[in-house]
């Protein structure tokens, strides 16, 4: 089996957890700024974190031969703070020309406030300016289904945004359609216990099909399993699913939209 | 697509196990002592949809635990979520 996980956060990830992704089969690791589980104290945390993500973290990863790519941004639980995310966004541009930088990410809403909305419309007009993909992240539990509908709006109100090159991570039952029937990439997060299990996302994929849908483990520093793509493969193949349809879901997939930037390549 | 029977083979004991815990919790709470806040009521009335005969009740027990609202709140004053919102039965 091989295997692309589009979303995991490895800094907060153990070495094993590179070798278990590697002997599993994954190709390659893209990695979205997110929120540390604490809030950084002012932008210079958020210079070294993108230092991180750009210079050690990759190094890290090639050690087990795994290429690894990211995804720049201030998140959304530290947006309320319009002042500082302006600084962070000010920072950006000069990484964006770094060679694993994939673009902007992970940004969205996490509590539906004016001043997240006000951060992420920010966002979107520096990716609009610089080009860049866009990975968005939905809010959790209850706020998701609002989020998603006014995070779709905020894109769709930016004329130069192309719906296939952003994602519209963490679709559930009540969101996927809205973000498929709008043109945008759905991404799907298996989680334990919140988000989709793997027999929920399958059927997600039973019911819509799966252009534009991927898979994605988003492990973090929380309850999450990197493994949890490979193992959700393991249960499509319980489910009926060929070999190829598996392939295209967890493999082609992710590299048909993260090729849409040219620094995206696997080592194949 | 599986048939019914292969899908029963494959999930019914898990489904089982899940609609146990979820029993069992509602007792749990019940036996304790204090007010409950709206999670139980939006849950009792979410675990309704259950006996519905359409195939969407996935969608819909996700609904039943959404913010239905528009507007963008004035400020974020907290970052967690805690899984429903208080619809008060509406
Ligand atoms: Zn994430």
């Amino acid at each position: 089996m091989r295997y692309i996980e589009p979303h995991a956060h490895m800094v907060s990830r153990v070495t094993d957890d590179y070798q278990d992704m590697v002997t599993s089969g994954c190709q390659a690791v893209c990695e979205p700024a997110f929120w540390a589980g604490f809030d950084r104290s002012s932008a210079e945390g958020f210079r070294d974190y993108f230092a991180q993500l750009t210079e050690h973290e990759p190094k890290r990863a090639a050690k087990f031969g795994l290429p690894h790519f990211c995804w720049l941004c201030i998140n959304p639980k530290e947006s309320e703070d319009v002042k500082l995310a302006e600084e962070v966004l000010a920072l950006i541009p000069r990484f964006l020309e770094r060679p694993s930088v994939l673009g902007i990410g992970e940004i969205g809403l996490n509590k539906n406030s004016r001043n997240e909305l006000k951060v992420l419309e920010r966002h979107v007009d520096l990716a609009a300016r610089c080009d860049q993909l866009i990975l968005v992240h939905t809010p959790h539990l209850e706020d998701k289904f609002k989020g998603t509908r006014l995070t779709l709006d905020a894109l769709r109100g930016d004329r130069r945004i192309r719906p296939e090159r952003c994602i519209i991570d963490h679709v559930e039952e009540h969101t996927v359609r809205m973000v498929l029937d709008a043109g945008f990439w759905a991404g799907m997060t298996l989680y334990p216990e919140t988000k989709c299990t793997p027999a929920r996302a399958i059927d997600i994929l039973d019911r819509y099909g799966q252009e534009r849908l991927w898979l994605n483990s988003a492990c973090d520093w929380g309850v999450s399993v990197p493994l949890s793509v490979p193992r959700t493969a393991l249960e499509m193949r319980r489910r009926g699913y060929s070999a190829e349809r598996i392939d295209q879901i967890v493999y082609q997939n992710p590299r048909a939209f993260l090729s849409q930037c040219p620094k995206f390549h696997l080592a194949s | 697509m599986m048939t019914r029977q292969q899908l029963l083979d494959l999930y019914f004991l898990e489904a089982r196990g899940k609609l146990i815990e979820v029993a069992a919790f509602l007792d749990r709470v019940e036996r304790g002592e204090g007010e409950a806040d709206f999670r139980l009521a939006e849950l009792r009335r979410a675990v309704t949809i259950l006996s519905r005969p359409e195939a969407d009740k996935a969608r819909q027990v996700l609904m039943a635990l959404s913010d239905p609202t528009t507007e963008p709140i004035p400020t974020a004053t907290t970052k967690g979520a805690c899984g429903a919102w208080p619809s008060g039965g509406n």
